[in-house]
């Protein structure tokens, strides 16, 4: 970077604060940031643990176990099923919507403005809140949606009480809150494509279906996996939507790693197995927010050199 | 381009339509409960006709559920209270660590500023019960357990980054060139800092601020592990006010509309910022 601060007229800083202020300035960022390390320090410590804490007098190091445990742990594999394809099926639904929402606002017109801005607002309704809505609209005395599904002709549809729809019903929250994100970031894309291809095939006759498989979707693929990786990250480790719904039943049918984790700590107070649960998580997360930087920071740097 | 045929125009409007009726429905039918009695609202089929009524709203502010068994007591004012304090106090403390340290990154590239800068980032990412568990015990042994001052320490987990990183964004597209004139014209560095890059970068800290003030008051994890009632924000006090009041439906509905309303207005009074950060800062507004 060009701003070293190498000034040849420099009269009251000496260079010994020059050289620390950088230093001083983020001080208390980095404070915080080793309050925060250290906690995770621990959950490692914990993770290679035998740790009840209804057992206090059973505590030890019994080192992999816990990870070595989860081989033949069918309930691990279930956790691991189901957050997989809760992430999946949200992100590549909202994905779909998504794009399919950005391209018909793509216009700017006052109309798609206003739209747009309205669609904010499930983006900014508390996941956990948004779950208590479904969960009134979803009641099967009088909820709204029970009742549209009686007139499609499901006289027993029963949402997040039963193991056959609980999925579909997080995912309908799921979907309705974060979908917006992904139409926000993708509009921006799409508005800030280059105007001269889609001339040039329009002067040549090429199709609009084919502008866009050809032109549109390429030119929008860093932005759409920019968004995708996002919304993955967050959606592997969902918490909120589900906890509020059913708490990750019924039986173990939404058990997905946090609530899994969060139950095993505070309900059979398995500390060591619980931990192990969140590096497990941990290790993903982190090999995809590694990814989802680099692609953001790629595009960042775009978006800036084009302003 | 804007050839549409009349068939695709009806077809566009149509899907418009659609979407702007499943985004919108959700919050529309909420409302519409809040102003319902029970009665009301147990009609068999639902129906849009009936005479409004704002005592779901009074029987929460006034803190008493009166119904035809018994009256209980809530606190849902207080859970009320509480999210506004967590909220301005994590956002608040967020920016006074948040903004020198993203002028420090932007402007002085020194030893290990991006690690500390990409560490930050990562915590966005990690899961937060991965540091939420462990804390507990701590929190315990150093009194921070059920403290406001523990709460908004651990709320830097999602406003520093956000704060950090959009910000830092903005710090960096300020010319140098600008704080170098008025450097050499004798100005001390903390002068150049709040007279010239502050003001320059000031829609990005209203945008970071704004985002982080949201991210904020929807936060739920945090609290549910570590806070008793009396501490809870609206989030967290909404789920246990659904365990506790079981079938006050109208009084839920009012609940759920007082808690997502302060959010849902500073979207729309400030959409242009929040457009700008949500998009991660792949446009510029």
């Amino acid at each position: 970077m060009s701003v070293q601060a190498d000034m040849p007229v420099m009269r009251r800083s000496s260079r010994l604060s020059r050289t620390m202020l950088p230093y001083l300035l983020s001080l208390p960022a980095l404070l915080v940031c080793i309050g925060i390390l250290i906690p995770f320090g621990t959950a490692v410590y914990y993770s290679l643990q035998r740790y009840r804490m209804s057992q206090p007098w059973n505590r030890g190091m019994n080192w992999g176990e816990n990870y070595l445990n989860f081989f033949t742990d069918p309930d691990f594999w279930n956790t691991l099923q189901v957050s997989l394809t809760y992430a999946g099926l949200t992100v590549v639904l909202e994905l779909l919507l998504g794009l399919g929402i950005a391209l018909l606002l793509q216009k700017r017109s006052r109309v798609n403005n206003f739209v747009s801005i309205m669609l904010l607002m499930p983006l900014m309704t508390a996941p956990a809140l948004a779950a208590l809505m479904f969960k009134l609209m979803t009641n099967s005395n009088f909820g709204i949606l029970s009742y549209f599904m009686q007139l499609a002709g499901f006289q027993d549809f029963r949402w997040a009480s039963s193991p056959d729809t609980a999925l579909l019903t997080v995912i309908l929250v799921d979907v309705w809150v974060y979908t917006p994100f992904i139409m926000i970031l993708l509009l921006a894309g799409l508005r800030s494509l280059p105007t001269q291809p889609f001339e040039a095939a329009a002067l040549d006759g090429v199709p609009r279906l084919e502008q866009f498989w050809r032109i549109t979707l390429p030119m929008l693929s860093p932005y759409i996996l920019t968004a995708a990786l996002f919304r993955l990250l967050d959606s592997i480790q969902q918490f909120d939507i589900i906890y509020a719904m059913t708490q990750g039943g019924p039986g173990d049918k939404l058990m997905v790693f946090q609530v899994e984790a969060y139950l095993n700590f505070f309900q059979s107070t398995n500390v060591g197995r619980s931990a192990a649960l969140l590096m497990i998580l941990w290790a993903i997360t982190y090999v995809l927010s590694n990814i989802f930087v680099k692609n953001w920071l790629r595009l960042r740097e775009r978006a800036r050199g084009e302003a | 381009m804007d050839h549409m045929s009349p068939l695709e125009r009806i077809l566009r409007a149509v899907a418009l339509a659609l979407v702007v009726l499943f985004f919108m429905f959700p919050i529309f039918w909420i409302v519409l409960m809040s102003l319902q009695t029970n009665e009301t609202i147990l009609r068999s089929p639902p129906s849009m006709a009936f005479v409004p009524t704002f005592k779901n709203y009074a029987a929460i502010i006034a803190g008493r559920l009166d119904s035809n068994v018994a009256s209980m007591s809530i606190q849902f004012m207080g859970n009320l209270m509480n999210s506004v304090i967590l909220s301005v106090g994590s956002v608040a403390l967020a920016l006074v660590l948040g903004v020198p340290a993203a002028y420090a990154f932007a402007r002085h590239k020194f030893k290990g500023s991006e690690d500390i800068a990409f560490t930050l980032l990562s915590f966005r990412f990690a899961p937060p019960l991965l540091v939420l568990l462990p804390l507990t015990l701590y929190f315990q042994s150093l009194g921070l357990a059920n403290t406001y001052v523990g709460l908004i320490w651990v709320y830097q987990l999602i406003c520093l980054p956000l704060i950090l990183w959009i910000v830092r964004g903005y710090f960096e597209d300020i010319s140098p060139d600008i704080e170098h004139a008025y450097r050499i014209a004798g100005h001390g560095w903390f002068a150049t800092f709040r007279k010239i890059a502050l003001p320059l970068a000031g829609p990005g800290i209203a945008a970071a601020g704004l985002l982080a003030f949201i991210f904020a008051w929807n936060n739920f994890v945090f609290a549910l592990v570590l806070a008793s009632a009396d501490k809870q924000p609206v989030t967290v006090g909404a789920l246990a006010f659904v365990t506790a009041s079981g079938i006050q439906y109208g009084q839920i509905a009012a609940a759920i509309v007082m808690s997502i309303a302060p959010t849902l207005l500073l979207a729309l009074w400030a959409q242009k910022y929040l457009v700008e950060g949500l998009s991660l800062g792949a446009v510029k507004g």
